[in-house]
């Protein structure tokens, strides 16, 4: 197989003796099919055992090692090397305070995600004696995309509105509520909206649509926001021009 | 050293943990939980599962189907009390998952669409394309969020069980972001910390499958259970260990060999199905043991392709079609392509055996209780067992919603009985005890010893000694390495001094983990001179029911090996059979 030696620059940051974050450059022989995170296993093996990271499924899908590649939000295990020359600049996920090296405190994230209430609000209640219920394979696919979403915050990190106004709920736990409201089995679209329709939930967004562009899931954040606010000005034209369909 | 009080702690969110928090916070509002995990829940490598859930739905299958291909899947090796409870548990576990959102696969008419997978007689597999673990990881999680008795504890490894007056009665931990200590003083204590697989090289299992709760509980005096049975998964992508989902075959894949050979029917898995239509227990849809053996014996007769990453076999999902791919196994073809650079659409999958499962681990029985009161276990951490000598795949899903709720009642009725007062004096000591032992690896000086250097000893020697195929000699190798390397390990010292986010630090203690765990793998297969399910012996090539149809129980010795001793399989009606997987044969 093909190895090349790469060059990463590393932001380091230990609290208890830096005063603020450095670079530090490491030199490390990659193979050709490795991705960026591999390369810091090898770092961390090989070289340097204080470097600190948060990972563990190497596909994809535990939404562990987002971090910054070249400036970019990215999951390490998924940024391969073939698509980078020259040095290149590893950061923890910008917009989250830094723990520790590539480690983000996520605190306001988990405060957010349990705002919004993401978990089914049954529209009906139904034993378990009476099975499953039903729902199309069409009913599911108008909320599947939004499942899709690991919570890796790539989309925090490209999000220019929650780097100006941190308050702002953000893309993915807006569209985790927006996946609810969608399913066929939820009655809680009203409870949601009291966190998600106001000026720190979907009239933050600017629709720079940044989020969609980083998801390494395709779950397109930016379209579940567009579909919230036009949902909740249809409310407010009913509440407001026509009263009489209120419930 | 901080305390916190509390009614019920579980040792990690994953599956298990989070089902059996959940299970809590419904049946007992007042009840305090506490969830500890050395991640976020959302990063439990429950996520990783693909295929599915087995739960019996369909008027054509019978929980007695379930029971046989279970039982009969395990080589003879599970607790038949115990499948009964699973299976009898599995529909209403996956149906409760439906009612909390859980966003399984549909049939056209709105029910729950089920697929085939190996060694089941019928489709019972519910599924979520090929994301079934991760929608029921988020589903679960999503949902604890509602219940504000469940406190969590993110981030936090758990060092040590504190066990006084014969009662587990909490533990400690030490908080990542800080690294401080706190002491956890519970009324009961359930460990829910899956599986070890990264004492082996090459595995499915994420960077935190490290077998910590299984050591807390071997070195606090439970036995470990059928420790030498470990899963290979046939189909893994060569260079990354990535799990290909068996739902590749159930959906109508095939192995071929070097020559384009459907080679399973030359291992007592044929005769050949036709393309594209699987059948039921046979070729593609055989159990995981016997597809991983048989990629051994294609390998010993250079039948296999040789890659740059080692010699594979090739899966062929072309005939499925773009569109059946794209639906039913999408991150598969995502992962193919991304990984390594082959579309499955346009040409067949290079993969080989990787390790996936133990079906080995605590020892527990049917109420998820281990021998000590107050400490329970559930999920890939624990071996109730149901899995026997080969899991079924899943059966694993199923087992811990079934077996995280089950540790949850069994909990909370310890918790009604009533209770002696807590010596709080002893507790307190063996905390100090505790954390006196973390400081001491700060406090070493820099030795020869690698964390990294240990870990690849371990990890080659496993592979070598205790793979799909074992002799006495080489397991005999790897329980002396396996000594040595303990013994070593006792050596090492931290590079990394600082008290936040040590990873340095994390990585010892896992390697601490991981070591006693493989002893216990090596030490339960060298005794075990017969070959059943995921356990393959050489030069004892026949299974053995007299001798060893009994489950395996390694007693944790301090710096000494494992003791292994021997129990009773509980058989209530299924007497030890044939496996036949000859499908037409029959």
């Amino acid at each position: 197989m093909n190895e090349r030696e790469i060059e990463l620059e590393v932001l380091r940051y230990d609290p208890e003796v830096d005063e603020k974050p450095r670079f530090q450059r490491y030199k490390v022989p990659c193979k050709s099919d490795w991705v960026v995170l591999d390369a810091l296993n090898h770092v961390k093996a090989e070289q340097d055992p204080t470097l600190s990271y948060r990972w563990s499924c190497h596909m994809a899908v535990c939404g562990s090692c987002g971090m910054m590649v070249n400036g970019e939000p990215k999951l390490a295990c998924k940024a391969f090397l073939r698509n980078y020359t020259g040095v290149i600049r590893v950061e923890p996920l910008a917009h989250f305070p830094i723990e520790r090296d590539l480690v983000t405190v996520i605190d306001d994230f988990m405060d957010k995600l349990k705002r919004v209430r993401p978990y089914l609000i049954p529209k009906e209640e139904k034993s378990l004696a009476a099975g499953e219920y039903r729902q199309t394979p069409a009913e599911l696919k108008k909320y599947k995309q939004y499942t899709q979403c690991i919570n890796c915050m790539l989309c925090y990190a490209a999000c220019p509105e929650y780097g100006l106004i941190p308050k702002f709920i953000g893309p993915a736990a807006i569209t985790l509520a927006h996946r609810y409201n969608q399913d066929s089995r939820d009655g809680g679209r009203e409870q949601r909206q009291e966190e998600i329709a106001t000026s720190e939930g979907v009239w933050e967004c600017s629709f720079a649509g940044a989020c969609s562009e980083v998801c390494p899931e395709h779950v397109d954040p930016a379209s579940a926001l567009q579909q919230v606010k036009i949902e909740s000005t249809i409310d407010w034209y009913r509440d407001h021009l026509m009263p009489w369909l209120k419930k | 050293m901080e305390t916190i009080q509390t009614d019920v702690a579980i040792i990690g969110a994953g599956g298990a943990g989070l089902r059996a928090a959940i299970a809590v916070a419904e049946t007992n509002p007042n009840l305090r939980i506490a969830l500890v995990s050395k991640v976020y829940p959302m990063r439990s490598h429950t996520c990783a599962a693909e295929g599915g859930a087995a739960g019996v739905i369909k008027a054509d299958d019978s929980l007695e189907h379930h029971f046989n291909d279970t039982v009969g899947g395990g080589d003879w090796l599970c607790d038949q009390d115990a499948v009964d409870y699973l299976v009898q548990e599995a529909p209403k576990e996956l149906t409760q998952l439906e009612h909390w959102g859980c966003p399984w696969s549909r049939a056209a008419d709105g029910s729950v669409a089920v697929r085939p997978f190996g060694g089941m007689k019928k489709e019972r597999t519910w599924f979520a394309a090929d994301k079934s673990g991760f929608h029921i990881l988020h589903t679960l999680f999503q949902t604890s969020l509602k219940y504000p008795s469940i406190q969590r504890f993110d981030e936090y490894y758990v060092t040590d069980l504190l066990v006084d007056e014969g009662r587990c009665q909490g533990f400690t931990a030490i908080e990542m972001r800080s690294g401080q200590m706190r002491r956890f003083q519970a009324g009961a204590v359930i460990v829910a910390t899956g599986g070890a697989g990264r004492m082996f090289p090459f595995t499915t299992n994420g960077a935190i499958k490290t077998g910590d709760g299984m050591a807390l509980a071997y070195r606090a005096g439970v036995p470990l259970k059928d420790m030498e049975f470990v899963q290979y998964h046939p189909t893994g992508l060569p260079n990354t260990g990535i799990l290909l989902t068996e739902a590749c075959r159930g959906e109508g894949g095939v192995l071929l060999n070097r020559h384009g050979r459907r080679y399973l029917q030359d291992h007592g898995m044929g005769p050949e199905t036709p393309i594209g239509k699987p059948e039921f227990k046979t070729m593609e849809l055989g159990p995981r043991d016997r597809l991983s053996q048989a990629f051994w014996h294609e390998q010993k007769n250079g039948n296999t392709v040789p890659t740059e990453w080692g010699d594979c076999v090739m899966l062929d999902m072309r005939h499925l079609g773009e569109k059946k791919i794209n639906e039913r196994l999408p991150l598969v073809r995502d992962m193919c392509i991304s990984y390594l650079g082959v579309d499955p659409v346009k040409d067949p999958v290079p993969v080989r055996p990787v390790v996936h499962y133990m079906m080995g681990g605590i020892h527990t029985d049917i109420n998820a209780a281990t021998p000590i009161p107050g400490l329970y276990a559930a999920g890939e951490c624990a071996c109730v067992s149901i899995n026997g000598a080969n899991r079924l795949g899943s059966n694993s899903l199923t087992e811990l919603l079934v077996f995280g709720r089950r540790a949850a009642l069994s909990a909370i009725d310890y918790l009604q009985s009533a209770r002696p007062a807590q010596n709080e004096a002893a507790l307190v000591a063996q905390a100090d005890a505790a954390q006196a032992r973390i400081r001491a690896l700060f406090s070493r000086s820099l030795g020869k010893e690698t964390i990294s250097g240990l870990r690849k000893e371990m990890t080659d020697t496993l592979e070598e000694n205790a793979g799909i195929y074992r002799t006495e000699q080489g397991l005999a190798a790897a329980c002396a390495t396996l000594a040595e390397l303990r013994h070593r390990y006792a050596d090492i010292a931290l590079h990394d001094k600082s008290n936040v986010y040590n990873t340095d630090l994390l990585q010892a203690l896992e390697l601490g983990s991981m070591l006693d765990c493989a002893e216990a793998v090596a030490a339960c297969a060298a005794a075990r001179k017969e070959s059943r399910g995921a356990h393959q012996r050489l030069d004892f090539t026949e299974r053995d029911d007299v001798a060893y149809l009994k489950h395996s129980m390694a007693t944790y010795r301090g710096a000494e090996p494992p003791q292994v001793d021997y129990r009773d399989v509980v058989i209530t009606r299924s007497p030890p059979g044939v496996r036949d997987y000859s499908g037409g044969k029959k």
